[in-house]
């Protein structure tokens, strides 16, 4: 584990678990675009070692949550500090402890894959770069495509490298805005190990999926979000899709195992 | 302190190599550019002692105009892909990003005034490569790109941005088009630094003050 | 919102009796010019229409380091409505400034240092005023509007420095030279300068808060707007019990 980099002060401490310590603590976000309120007083805690599902509606909110979550929206009002450090006076080091995936692979379309983790390992400043991106790109089933432009690529693959991208830095919190999608099955097996291993070893997974049954199964804890807020927050074991489905209101048109 | 430089180069060469790959930015600005000076030799019938008036101006006018396509693209570009997100999901400062893209740009507008330069010249019939022009040229490269990358990324999420950026980058960079201008024409005329060295002074003036403006006002550019 | 509006009327009022005695003096009480003869009171809408279009540039600025220090969106409408009304002064400078120059100087337009940049700075505004109505509104139209000010605030005394620059290095293209005409403001041309000068900022003063104001209830209609689209999506009041309310989705599995 190689973690000594000075740049800037790393919080990352990938030694001891840290199991039950708070990742992500939002409170009472609000944000709005133009006339529509999408977050009105959201709170909620994330824990390390957990995986979080996130559900809602359409339109409800999620990605802009995680957005607010990944530091690329500033909340109108209220907080959200990552492991004790409001984002919004130290962003460049929260920056470090987080790796995302949302709804575009946000890679270059022109550079190679290896071109793009080699980029943005760099800008993480990763040690032992080159050795890392090789590890990423076989660990994503890249290897054979580490000199195609990620344009010539298929959506499959992109959301490979974005993965790729997203976890180059090895970053504790993960957070997957449906990421599974546009995935084929051994891509979403090697999702699925990805999450699994970052639970194991202690670290937290932020996740929104269309899928409610497999976000279900998959996670540790489930919140619905409606109407801004967090309407339901409870252990996955005891939550049934129909309690998630019950939350998206009457605008919801999602039937049962929908997508 | 050169951790922070490596990172401005690795940006800039980032930029370089897509450049490198699609070619949409120096082409564009040096086309443009040399539309512009040819539709002018047409429309002013060029005796020597006119071109030596209205050359300088012609120049500049092309360069700038041009210039705007080239710094649209640069950040247009990192918005369709949303590398924008990207960039702002590492915890580089946005003040490196900036200068990473500001060394960009200043890069591809020196890139393609190479190209123009030398047309020019050929077109209009007089010199303007020489160590003097290449100083003022540096100069009004250095204020483009500073003042175009801060505007560039004030209007990438605007609606029509191709008509905003020019809008906003042209009456800013008065000064520095009258600085570049109005010393081309001191040279082009036979004259020495000496002649020109308050519009010297007027365009490192207005570099400095917007390379550091443009560097402390782009962090609030780039929040969401 | 009792006591508002006789301030208003107060101001209001203050403004119709200055500008009643300045229209006086100017027509009527200060002694024709010699030189120029009448068209010389063009100076004295020119030089406080100016002076105004700069006062409005130094609050753009002041409210817009205001606003992206605080993010009160108090500092943003005193941007906007010193940019409407600044726009609208940095026009009538140059109206003025042109119908002025023709018949003294046979031209419309000079590359005078003052007009120049008056020209530009107006360019760059109505720049400022296009960006706001491109862009939708919101806390992203602010925070760039702001820059956008600081910018062209930041750009003012440099292009003021060009325009001078190049003033002297063609001293043919300014006709005739503007500083001689206002060489001798003293005695009653002074005075009523000085007053049209006071009247003409007491007026910006009255205009922008005026538009201030109505900023400030365009931004409030938003704000119902937005609470009345919070009350839209249903929100279970509690997480619980809910069961036969509202959806009739069965728990299905994959």
């Amino acid at each position: 584990m190689n973690s000594s980099t000075d740049f800037p002060p790393t919080i990352l401490d990938p030694g001891a678990p840290t199991s039950g310590v708070i990742a992500i603590e939002a409170n009472r976000l609000e944000k709005s675009f133009g006339n529509a309120a999408v977050l009105r007083g959201l709170d909620m805690t994330i824990r390390d070692g957990e995986v979080v599902a996130i559900f809602g509606a359409n339109g409800v909110g999620k990605s802009t949550l995680l957005r607010v979550m990944a530091t690329l929206t500033r909340p109108d009002h209220g907080n959200i500090s990552i492991y004790g450090r409001d984002i919004s006076k130290q962003a460049e080091i929260a920056r470090l402890s987080l790796g995302a995936v949302l709804h575009s692979p946000m890679l270059y379309g022109d550079l190679t894959v290896k071109e793009n983790l080699t980029f943005f390992g760099n800008m993480f400043r990763v040690p032992e770069l080159t050795e890392r991106v090789d590890e990423m790109a076989a660990r994503m089933g890249l290897m054979r495509r580490l000199d195609q432009r990620i344009r010539e690529l298929s959506h499959g693959f992109q959301k490979r490298a974005a993965l790729a991208r997203a976890l180059i830095h090895r970053p504790r919190i993960l957070l997957l805005d449906e990421a599974e999608t546009g995935l084929d099955e051994p891509a979403r097996l090697i999702l699925d190990g990805v999450i699994a291993e970052h639970r194991a070893a202690g670290h937290a997974v932020v996740m929104t999926t269309h899928s409610i049954e497999r976000g279900i199964a998959g996670s540790d804890r489930v919140f619905v979000l409606s109407g801004g807020r967090i309407a339901l927050d409870r252990p996955s074991s005891q939550v049934t899709p129909r309690d998630v489905t019950d939350l998206y209101g009457d605008t919801s048109l999602i039937g049962p195992g929908g997508a | 302190m050169l951790a922070s430089l490596g990172t401005v180069l690795t940006l800039a060469r980032k930029d370089l190599l897509l450049e490198l790959r699609s070619r949409d930015i120096v082409l564009a600005i040096v086309v443009f550019a040399l539309l512009v000076i040819t539709i002018f030799t047409f429309a002013i019938e060029l005796t020597p002692s006119r071109s030596r008036d209205v050359g300088p101006g012609v120049l500049w006018a092309a360069v700038a105009f041009a210039g705007v396509l080239g710094l649209n693209r640069s950040f247009a570009m990192e918005a369709e892909s949303n590398t924008l997100d990207g960039l702002m999901l590492t915890p580089v400062s946005r003040e490196l990003i900036f200068f990473g893209k500001v060394l960009g740009n200043f890069a591809f507008i020196t890139i393609a005034e190479i190209v123009i330069f030398p047309v020019f010249e050929a077109l209009f019939n007089i010199s303007v490569l020489q160590p003097e022009t290449i100083v003022i040229a540096l100069l009004a490269s250095i204020g483009f790109s500073a003042v175009g990358t801060a505007f560039a990324a004030v209007s990438v999420r605007v609606r029509s941005r191709e008509i905003m950026l020019p809008l906003l980058f042209l009456p800013t960079s008065v000064p520095l088009i009258m600085a570049a201008v109005e010393s081309t024409s001191v040279i082009v005329n036979g004259g020495s630094w000496s002649d020109f060295s308050d519009w010297l002074q007027l365009a490192i003036l207005f570099d400095v003050i917007f390379v550091i403006a443009s560097a402390v006002l782009f962090q609030y550019v780039l929040e969401e | 919102m009792t006591a508002l509006p006789k301030i208003r009327l107060i101001w209001l009022g203050v403004t119709a009796a200055l500008m009643t005695l300045t229209l006086w003096m100017i027509f009527l009480w200060v002694p024709t010019e010699i030189n120029q003869g009448n068209i010389q009171r063009s100076l004295y809408f020119h030089v406080p229409v100016a002076w105004v279009a700069m006062v409005a540039i130094v609050l753009i600025a002041v409210a817009s380091v205001a606003y992206l220090t605080t993010r009160d969106e108090k500092w943003d409408r005193l941007a906007v409505a010193g940019a409407e009304t600044g726009v609208i002064f940095a026009a009538l400078m140059l109206i003025t400034g042109m119908l002025w120059a023709k018949p003294v100087w046979g031209v419309w337009w000079t590359g005078e240092a003052k007009l120049t940049t008056t020209l530009i700075l107006f360019f760059i505004y109505v720049a400022y005023l296009m960006f706001r109505a491109y862009f939708p509104p919101g806390e992203q139209r602010r925070r760039l509007a702001a820059i956008i000010g600081l910018i062209g605030a930041i750009d003012t005394p440099i292009i003021y420095y060009g325009a001078q620059l190049w003033e002297r290095a063609h001293p043919s293209a300014v006709v005739g030279p503007l500083s001689e005409s206002d060489s001798s403001v003293d005695g009653p041309i002074g005075l009523t300068l000085m007053v049209a000068t006071l009247t003409f900022s007491v007026l910006f003063v009255y205009v922008a808060s005026e538009r201030y104001r109505l900023r400030k209830q365009e931004d409030e209609v938003t704000s119902i707007l937005r609470a009345i689209s919070l009350k839209r999506p249903r929100t279970p009041s509690s997480s619980m019990d809910n069961a036969e309310t509202i959806s009739s989705v069965p728990a299905g599995g994959a």
